[in-house]
């Protein structure tokens, strides 16, 4: 997930990482870790960032930082529940993967290279 | 092609959402969506989430989610359905250049699962869960693709590489790049990407060069380029075989 700012509230960082800031933890599928601070409407990013394993890498000279996947069993999924893919189309209009619950799917990824 | 299957399947309650991998975005993959014609979502992945929320490491590459959308296959090759011949992605002008041939010549001796993966996916569409190639949730997370610290590393340095190119800062896009190669060495994609950014010439074929230019060997700035990386790595091992 990408970040102008390290202050940002809970739903943005929810949504951005799907990961769910709960009393008990960072909870993703069954796996919570539990925060070294309860997490409030407006997190400190690098602190929960600490606390779940998600590297943090800045760009020099930016207000821009990349937050990497948390993956605390060294796999790329954590849970088998697929997360909500939120993706435009051609014309800029967002597409949510859970629109599609009740109907098998294949999520094809391609390239134009 | 994948039109054709979508089309076959959608009455049994299937769907296609194809997802282009393009920092470019619409420029990138316009002419292709546009060519295709898609019943089913087409979206475009800027900063390639597809890596992070699933695991894909190259192209074409499937992940495969039930009605209650659980996944039941993580990612692998998604390779195109069998029936139609098989043509290569490019029309090859009159004179190509003497890479591009040796590109192909390597590309058709990439292994390729098509007919046992398409068998598979109509045996799922018409038996669900009790299809032998719809795995447990357990299964599915163990077969997802290792992650590491490493790895997570990397694909951050890939977003934020992604995000300084659409914002024009292409030399700082090319350092993030160049860690994300180091960290995430087998992840085709993150170097397809950043090899495709360094157009060579302006035709058709400038995004598929994907290696230094003739002219301008010492401009490349990166470390390998598909053709080296693909006789370096054997194209046999270019991409996993489907594991029923």
């Amino acid at each position: 997930m990408l970040l102008d700012s390290l202050s940002i509230s809970r739903a943005a960082f929810e949504r951005g990482t799907g990961w769910q800031l709960k009393p008990e933890g960072g909870c993703r599928g069954d796996v919570c870790i539990p925060l070294s601070k309860p997490a409030g409407a407006t997190i400190d990013v690098a602190a929960v960032a600490r606390d779940l394993g998600m590297p943090l890498v800045k760009a020099e000279g930016r207000d821009l930082w990349a937050l990497g996947p948390a993956a605390p069993q060294g796999r790329a999924l954590t849970t088998a529940e697929a997360p909500d893919l939120r993706l435009p189309d051609l014309a800029g209009n967002e597409f949510r993967l859970s629109s599609l619950r009740g109907k098998k799917v294949v999520v094809y990824a391609w390239a134009p290279y | 092609m994948w039109q054709a299957r979508r089309d076959e399947l959608a009455p049994k309650g299937f769907e296609l959402v194809a997802v282009g991998l393009d920092t470019v975005g619409n420029d990138g993959c316009r002419a292709f969506i546009e060519a295709a014609q898609p019943k089913h979502p087409s979206l475009i992945d800027r900063h390639h989430v597809l890596a992070d929320l699933f695991g894909i490491t190259n192209i074409p590459q499937s992940v495969w989610i039930d009605e209650q959308g659980v996944i039941v296959r993580p990612a692998e090759a998604a390779p195109a359905p069998p029936r139609v011949e098989r043509r290569s992605r490019l029309e090859m002008p009159g004179q190509a250049p003497q890479r591009m041939v040796d590109m192909m010549t390597e590309a058709a001796k990439i292994p390729n699962d098509a007919a046992a993966y398409h068998a598979a996916l109509d045996d799922w569409v018409e038996n669900g869960a009790k299809s032998r190639f719809a795995h447990t949730p357990e299964e599915v997370i163990e077969r997802s693709r290792p992650r590491d610290a490493d790895h997570a590393l990397g694909h951050a340095h890939f977003a934020l590489a992604c995000e300084l190119e659409i914002r024009g800062d292409h030399a700082g896009a090319v350092r993030h790049y160049r860690e994300a190669h180091r960290l995430v060495p087998e992840s085709w994609t993150f170097r397809r990407q950043a090899w495709s950014l360094e157009k060579v010439g302006d035709g058709p074929l400038a995004r598929f060069w994907q290696g230094p230019s003739p002219d301008h060997p010492e401009a490349w700035p990166y470390d390998g380029g598909w053709l080296e990386d693909v006789r370096k790595e054997g194209a046999e091992n270019y991409t996993e075989r489907f594991r029923p």
